[in-house]
Order: structure tokens, then sequence, then C-alpha cells
């Protein structure tokens, strides 16, 4: 390609992308900073790697950028594949660390596949559904796209890496773009309100509010249209009731001790903070003792204290919160917002069908993670392990990130010029 | 249209929820940042090392000295050989283990006291050797040091507070030390300085990990003062010497300063026992020696009959009175009937006839008696009258009262008064002869011996006496404590008869024995009677040997009272003592080598374990 690419480069994007990754090295290098700290150029350090990798990252982002766009579409099938080999692989080869066999140990510097797997995961489903032939609205199409899905969920599933394999419901944001049933987002909306209701409220109460809530659509819906009947909603509601009761039955007898914590928790049935509760209340601590101003970089006390664990990893925005205060938090807010809208705003624009599912659906996986990772270091969401993208530490993180940003800046420079 | 902007909707409401979120948690609630300091900030106290205490020419009585406690940190503990590192420690096998297994439930990751109060010594053994077992480390510690076992009962000791301690003062705090008995507890406040705060960030396992803010809020200590007190350490050792083998005590003051030159309390114990691993068990063998009592102050506790002594002073009272002038005299038969059948026995040959002078030399029973009878009598309108004006000359000389000295201890003593007598008898049911064992100090009178002792040094005085006080000067000049000079209710003039009437008693009378070579020492020997209840029968006991006395006559440079419990009478023991000490702290050293070897020597022993004998014993014999 011609240099030119730089100057039709979206560079907002790219300034947020950049502001994003600065900020996560500086706050990994406060959550793990001990006096020895060598800074950022030592290996042995987890902000010295983190640094390597963004410096890794950057020079992959180069290389992206000078890359034909076309050659990203053809390269989706075997990026695909591979990425569930190296999933695969992981059964055999894998490094297991705390519990999970996630990892592939190369000369001391770890790998995360499933962290890929969403890169290439979205650039298949962006494939799949620009395709000819694909119609979003039949069955087959809808099939195969779930398919080609569930594979890698169910491969890091088995990990077992559940939070990981969560991100991947973030498909279902492009689908729904491309014209998915709008009974999907009914029904996804209703079995999440439903789960969390019946969690929150005895079974009675619950099958009371179903029954009121179903009446309540019904009544609003003949005065929109007199015409309709009433047995679809009835048919709702014994749906509703049975699902409910199914999932009183698995919290029960299904998840194990600790998920059941963790959901707990965010509902406020259990206060238990040296157990369980330990990790929130200590983000939430962490976060409030900020206050407006935050205490200053270096200078948090919970954070030097490792009172939060996984502070460098998952809880990361617990040291934003405490040291840099409400305005660190709603700076990052800020960005991210700033990143997913851009973003989406480019890929409404793309006329190539691929490019815009793609970017739409790296805003999708970018979103998700963002409203699991801040949503459970505010204690909002149940515990989920997921990091927060371009700030949280982690390789593999920040290049599958990375990668995904400067494919979707490749194909928004070139917009214009081959589809 | 809804498909477009759901994502973005979605989007922009999480980011408002979040930052509605945020503005609760950092804005509105600031119970978290309170949490956040109790979470990760640590406070601990820093000590100033306390203070030392010296003798009144700058010897050192207490003074500090390190002792280590062998901590561990369990989680850093490797496999090592108990048998032989419990033998380097000097403690069993099963102890050792029993201790780390304790201090691995209370922290894994913070160290704990393993071994206590490990002695200088043994430290030095276990710094050689300790590098074999990891986790392990001796921490340095500070307790009271004792260059010579003195004073123990003055001095006091150092412990830690306990409960009530906290209660009453909320500056301690568990496990610091607070000054127990005598100068240590009075004055707490001047040796133990004021502590200071030092602020750690902590992590969370408790672990200190550095100064929180750069020590923006550290309060520093504040330095604790040395003491230097009245205490003359050689008389004071001497003193202790002296009585060894005896129970009693002696009170030395400088008249005309009141400084308290020495303090003894026999028996005594070894300061440096109350230190140290065995601490507690040493304490408690103390306190349960109900016989000996070491812990108890006789020479500030001890309330005893002031016996003979107290003569001087009911002459001094009846001359001030006027109810006798110095010629007067009063005809001695061996005693006299002061009552129908009621006869007071006398030492006099019969048929003496004594005055005033003649009378305290030779203690004179029959003299005295009427003199006070003369008091009781002839001082006021009537007998009630004549007994309190009695009652208020001898509160003068700080009879009947605290003596406000600075120490934490000391008992009122007694002196009658008119109102005691009309509760006893009921109003007009005694007379002076139904309270004439006043007279010669015996009877309901009860004194200290720091109250005699300091009578004394207003007899020396000549009128007047100055608080009687232990404490010289502190290491800063912030103490500008003047004592009080408190006169006594006896005009001056009357003091010279009576001084010379106790000159006399040296000279010629009762304690001959007292003299020494070139100084003119006044004395006045008591033999005090005293009782016991033995299985709940009052039984007399051997009488209580008491010497008070001044010297130089003319110049009083040291007033002092001894008393020798069970000592027979006064010359036997307390004269000699009183004597050596006088000689001792005027001249230095003691000349009357013989003398000294039989007060060193002897002992009363013997006596004091007669009533538990179980067997019938005579006394005075």
């Amino acid at each position: 390609m011609s240099k030119s690419v730089f100057f039709r480069l979206d560079w907002l994007l790219l300034l947020v992308y950049l502001a994003l990754v600065t900020f996560g090295i500086v706050n990994v290098y406060s959550a793990t900073f001990s006096e020895t700290s060598e800074g950022l150029f030592d290996l042995t350090q987890a902000v010295g790697k983190q640094f390597f990798f963004l410096i890794f990252s950057l020079f992959i982002g180069i290389i992206i950028l000078s890359v034909n766009s076309k050659f990203f579409e053809q390269f989706a099938s075997l990026g695909y594949f591979i990425s569930l080999l190296l999933l695969l692989g992981l059964f055999v080869f894998g490094n297991t660390v705390s519990g999970a066999t996630s990892w592939y140990n190369i000369g001391g510097i770890s790998f995360q596949p499933s962290e890929l797997a969403k890169v290439a995961t979205a650039l298949m489903i962006a494939s799949l559904l620009s395709k000819f032939q694909s119609d979003i609205q039949t069955p087959r199409t809808l099939f195969k796209i779930g398919a080609y899905v569930l594979f890698p969920f169910f491969l890091i599933v088995l990990q077992p890496d559940p939070g990981s394999a969560l991100v991947f419901g973030a498909f279902f944001f492009p689908l729904f773009r491309e014209g998915l049933n709008y009974s999907y987002l009914i029904i996804f909306l209703s079995v999440l309100s439903l789960f969390f209701i019946t969690l929150s409220f005895p079974f009675g109460v619950v099958v009371g509010i179903i029954i009121l809530l179903i009446f309540l659509l019904y009544f609003i819906f003949k005065k929109l249209n007199p015409k309709i009947k009433i047995w679809p909603f009835l048919f709702f509601l014994m749906i509703s009731i049975g699902f409910s009761f199914s999932v009183d039955y698995i919290f029960d007898n299904v998840f194990q001790q600790r998920h059941r914590d963790r959901i707990n928790i965010v509902l406020g049935k259990e206060v238990d903070i040296q157990g369980v509760g330990y990790n929130i209340n200590q983000s939430k601590i962490a976060i409030g003792s900020g206050g407006l101003k935050g205490k200053g970089f270096l200078e948090g006390t919970q954070t030097k204290g490792d009172f939060v664990p996984e502070q460098h990893t998952d809880y990361i925005f617990s040291t934003i919160g405490e040291e840099w205060g409400f305005r660190g938090g709603f700076f990052l807010i800020f960005l991210f917002c700033l990143l997913i809208l851009r973003i989406i705003l480019k890929a409404e624009k793309q006329i190539n069908k691929f490019r815009r599912i793609y970017s739409y659906g790296i805003a999708g996986l970018i979103f998700i993670h963002f409203f699991i990772n801040i949503g459970m270091s505010l204690g909002m969401v149940p515990t989920i392990g997921i990091p927060l993208p371009f700030v949280s530490y982690g390789g593999s993180s920040i290049l599958a990130f990375s990668i995904m940003i400067f494919i979707h800046l490749n194909f928004d420079a070139n917009r214009l010029n081959d589809w | 249209m809804i498909r477009r902007f759901f994502l973005p909707a979605v989007t922009l409401l999480t980011a408002v929820v979040f930052i509605g979120r945020l503005i609760s948690l950092q804005l509105l609630n600031s119970s978290y940042k309170l949490l956040s300091d109790g979470n990760a900030v640590i406070e601990n106290s820093i000590y100033p090392e306390r203070g030392y205490i010296y003798d009144r020419n700058q010897k050192l009585l207490v003074s500090n000295q390190p002792v280590y406690d062998l901590m561990a940190i369990p989680e850093n503990i490797a496999v090592f050989d108990t048998l032989e590192f419990s033998k380097i420690l000097g403690a069993s096998k099963a102890e050792l283990k029993e201790k780390i297994k304790l201090a691995r439930t209370f922290s894994v990751k913070l160290p704990s006291i393993i071994v206590g109060k490990i002695s200088r010594e043994r430290n030095a053994v276990i710094q050689e050797k300790i590098w074999k077992y990891p986790g392990f480390f001796l921490q340095k510690n500070s307790v009271r040091n004792y260059p010579i076992s003195l004073a123990s009962n003055l001095l006091g000791y150092v412990s830690e507070v306990t409960k009530n301690d906290m209660k009453k003062d909320n500056y301690y705090h568990l496990g610091e030390l607070i000054g127990r008995q005598g100068i240590e507890e009075y004055y707490e406040h001047f040796l133990r300085g004021k502590k200071g705060k030092k602020f750690y960030q902590k992590d969370r396992f408790n672990r200190i990990i550095g100064s929180y803010e750069d020590g923006k809020y550290d309060v520093p200590m504040e330095g604790a003062q040395n003491l230097y007190l009245t205490i003359d350490r050689e008389l004071q050792q001497y003193g202790e010497e002296l009585f060894q083998n005896k129970r009693g005590g002696i009170v030395a003051i400088e008249p005309k300063t009141g400084e308290v030159l020495s303090l003894v309390s026999a028996p005594s114990y070894d300061p440096s026992i109350l230190i140290g691993r065995k601490r507690s068990e040493n304490y408690r063998k103390l306190a349960l020696d109900t016989l000996a009592k070491p812990l108890f102050d006789r020479s500030l506790q001890a309330q005893y009959a002031p016996g003979s002594p107290f003569k001087s002073l009911n002459a001094l009272i009846a001359l001030q009175e006027g109810v006798i002038d110095k010629e007067t005299s009063f005809s001695c038969q061996k005693g006299h009937f002061y009552a129908r059948g009621m006869f007071m026995g006398c030492h006099c040959r019969p048929g003496t006839n004594n005055n005033l002078r003649s009378a305290i030399y030779r203690s004179c029973n029959t003299y005295f008696a009427n003199v006070y009878r003369r008091i009781v009598d002839r001082a006021g309108e009537n007998i009630e009258d004549g007994m309190n004006i009695w009652n208020e000359h001898l509160k003068s000389f700080g009879l009947g009262n605290y003596l406000e000295y600075d120490l934490p201890v000391g008992k009122k003593g007694f002196v009658p008064d008119a109102d005691y007598y009309n509760h006893w008898y009921k109003k007009g049911g005694w007379k002076s002869a139904t309270v004439v064992s006043n007279a010669i100090g015996q009877g309901e009178l009860l004194t200290t011996p720091i109250q005699m002792a300091n009578f004394t040094a207003a007899i020396a005085n000549r009128g007047y006496f100055i608080q009687p006080h232990f404490l010289k000067a502190i290491s800063t000049d912030s103490l500008k404590k003047v004592y009080e000079k408190k006169e006594t209710s006896i005009d001056s003039i009357h003091f010279e008869t009576v001084i010379d009437g106790m000159y006399q008693v040296v000279e010629r009378g009762t304690a001959r024995i007292a003299q020494i070579k070139g100084i003119e020492v006044c004395g006045k020997t008591g033999t005090v009677e005293n009782f016991m209840k033995i299985e709940g029968v009052k039984t007399q006991m051997t009488d209580h040997s008491i010497f008070i006395a001044f010297a130089p006559k003319d110049d009083p440079k040291i007033a002092i009272a001894v008393y020798v419990e069970n000592g027979y009478w006064g010359a036997r023991w307390a004269a000699p003592i009183a004597s050596l000490m006088i000689e001792k702290h005027l001249t230095g050293n003691v000349k009357r080598k013989w003398l000294e070897d039989r007060m060193l020597n002897g002992s009363l022993i013997a006596e004091y374990e007669k009533p538990y004998s179980g067997k019938p014993f005579v006394i005075n014999e």
C-alpha cells in the first residue's frame, strides 16, 4: 500500500487508542509498583512485559495498516481455523494457571489464544454474513453462525474459562444490527431480566411479577393493535414461569457455591466482606476512597497494600478510581464511549458489508468487556474475570485488542478505495 | 432505526450508569475513605527510653538494659532441629513447639514472640546460631537495670499495664509499661516521657511496607527525664546492710532541706528479680510472703506506737503551754500510782528527783506522766480543751496526717483528740489519768517512721520542718518546686532545754552507745510494747527498739528515726544503727568497726520465728 493510508487514517480513534494504552501502562505500573521496580524496561516485571507487548502491538499495527484490506477477508477462514487449532492445542501443550488451562508458555512469555480467538471469530462472522448467499433470517444461516460462535465458546469453557467464553455473546450486537429477528432481542432481554428477578425474590412473588408484566404487555399491545390474540402471551407466560422455575433449580443444583456467591453479592443478598465478597468490597473501598481528585499516581494506599486482588489485571479500574479519583474514572469511561461510538460511526459508513460487520463486531466485543469489567469493579456485575481492553495487564489481551483496532483502522482508511 | 442505535444507546446508558455509580461511591459517600485508612494504614507507637534514676550525688540507681525477644514469622520457618534449638533457647521442646503453633494460629505472616525477655548472655549464644533457623529473629527490647540491689520499695518497678490502668488513663495501650510503687509510679510522667506515633502503609496481610505519606502525620516522641533523688546511695546501702536479718526501717532526713537521705525498709528484695522472664512468679512470691511482707514499706506504711521519743514532744508542748518550766521537777519511786491501784513503772531508782533535762535523759515515765496530765488538765478550760490543744500541737509536727511526700504510699498515723475519747468513754467519762499512756508514747498514738524522722528534724530545726521529699532535680530545669516550710506551734526558745536533754541521752543517759567521737549527737531511745494476735489470742511480743536522733547538735545535718521490730530495747539495736548511720553520713567512714560488726552480724530472725514455732516462748528475756 502507498503511504497515503496514513493520511486517510482515523487519527481521532488512534488518539483514543493511544490514550487508553498509555493510561493502562501507567496504572499497571502503579498497581504492581514496588520499591525495587526497575521501570518499563525490566522484562521480569509486569509493567516491563506489558510495555514490551505494547511496542510489539504497535509494530504489528503498522504492518496491519500497510496490508491490503482484502487480505483480511480472504484470511478470515484460515485465521479462524488457526485460532481453533490453538485453542485445541491447549489441551495438549497448555499451561495451567490458577485452575484454567488457558496459556501457552513460550520462553517465559505467556500467550492466551482465547484473546486471539475473539478477533478471528469477529472476522469469521463478518466473512460468513457478508457472503452473497447468507440471509440472517434463514435458520440455515443462523445455525451456521451459531456454530461458528459456539466452537470457540465451548473450547474456552472447557479450559475452563467461562468468563472469556461469555464475551462471545458480544456477537449478538452485529447480528442484531444486520437484521436478526426482534424476537431474539426480546428473548435475550427477557431471559436476562427473568434470571435476576427469579434470584432476587421468592418463587411466588416472581410468578406474580411475571403474570402482572405479561398482562400489562398484552393490554398495551391490545391498544396498539386490537386484533392481537391472547394465546401467544399465555404461552409466553407459561414459558417464563417454567424458565424461572428452572433458573431456581439450576441456581441451587447446577451452580457451584462460588458462582452463587458471586451473583448473590451483586444482588445484595450477601454481605460477607471477608469471604467471597472480599474482592468486590475492597475494590469499592479503593474506588470510593479516591474521592474527586484521587490520591495521586503511586499514592493509592489500597493499591500499594495489595488489598484488591488481581488489581493489575481484572481490577485495574480500582487503581484508576483510587489514584485518579472521579476525574480519572470519568475520563476512562468517556474514552471507552468515544472509542465504541467512533467505531460504530465508522462502521455505519462502510459500504463493504464484511468490513461493516467486522467493525460492529469488535465494537460489541469492546463494549462487553467494558461493561463487565468496570461493572464488576463497581460491584454492579458478578465477578467475571475478564480484562479491561487496552488497560489491564496482559500481553495477549493488549495484542488482540490492538489487532482488532488496527484492522478496523485499515478498513476505515480504505473505505473509499477498494470494495 | 432501532437496530442502528441499539448498541450506541446501550453503550451510552452503561456509561451514564457507571458515572452515576462513581458519583455515589466517590463523591457522595465518604465512608469508603475512612474504610480505606483503617484498611491500609497502621499506627505504631514509638517510645522514648525510660529515664534513669540517680542518687543525690549523680550515682546511678536505675538504668535500662537490653533484653531480646525471640520472634518468628511462621511462614518463613523451615524444618529445623527442635531439640537442639530448644537447648540453645533454654526452653523445653514441648514449650517451643506449642509457641510456634500458637504463633501460626495468630498469623503466618506476622511476627510473634516465641521466647520473651532473653538475657544478654543467652542472646549472645542465640545470635551465633540463629542463622541455622530461618524464620526466627531476635528483637531488642529494653528493661530496667539495677547496678546494685537497693531501695526496692522506694524505687518501685515497671510492669505491663493492666486493663484497669488503661481504663484510668487512655494514654496506655496493651503491652505498654507503667511504673508501679515508689518513684517509678510517682514520677511516671517524667520517667516515661511521651510516646510518639508513626504511621505505616500496610498491605493486605497487615505487613508494613513503608512509611505512610512520608511521615507527614507522624508525631515525634518527647524525651523521658532522668531523675536525681535526694537519696544518698552510700548511706542507703549502708542502712540496708545494717538491717540485714532484722525487720523495721530507717528514715534519715536532712533537716534544713527536708531531703530524705535514706529510706530503708527491711526486709527488702532484689529489684532485679522483678524484670525478665520470672517477674510474675517472683512477684507472687513477694506478695504472698505475709510474714516478712517485703513489699510493705515499713518506713512509710508501718504504724507503730512512738514510744519514749514522744516524750520530747510532750515536753515541748508543756513548755509552750506554760504548764511546766525547765526546772519543774517530780520525784519518782521506780514509777508512780497515777490512779488508785494503777501503777506505771519506771527505770529510775526510788527517790530520784528529776527536772526536765534529767527526766529526758533518764526517760522518766513518772515525770512525763505528770507533765502530760498537766497539759490535759491545765492547758485549756477543761480536759477536752486541753486534749485538743495537745492534739493541735502534735499536728503541727506533721503527726496524724500524711506528710505529702512524693511517694505513692503512706499512712496517716493517729493522734487522738477529745472526740475520740468522748466516743470511747462517753463525755465526762475520762480523766487525764485515763489517757496517761499517751504521756510516754504508748496508748492510742500511732506514727510511721517517716513521721518520727520528720518531727526529729523539726526539733533539730528548733521549730520548723520542710516537707520531706525524694526528688532533688530532673534532667531538664523544668522542675522548680519549692518545698513548703512548715512552722510548728512551739516557739523556738523552748527547744534548747529539750535538745539539751536529748544531748544528755547520748552523753550520759540511755543511749551512751550512740556517742560518736567529735560529734554532738542528740537522741532519744524508745522501747515499745507491742502485741499480736496468735490464734486469736492477743499476745505481747518482744518490745520494739526505737531511736530518734539528729546531729550535730548545733548545726544539724541529719535527723534520723530507726525502728527495729522486736529489738528488745532502744539502745540494743536502734540506737547503734542510728549512730552508725550518722557517723557514715557525717564523716564518710565508720571507725567503730566493733559496733558495725555487731549490727551487721546480729540477727533477730529467731525472734521473728517465735510466734510461728507453735511452742510457748518468752519475750524480752
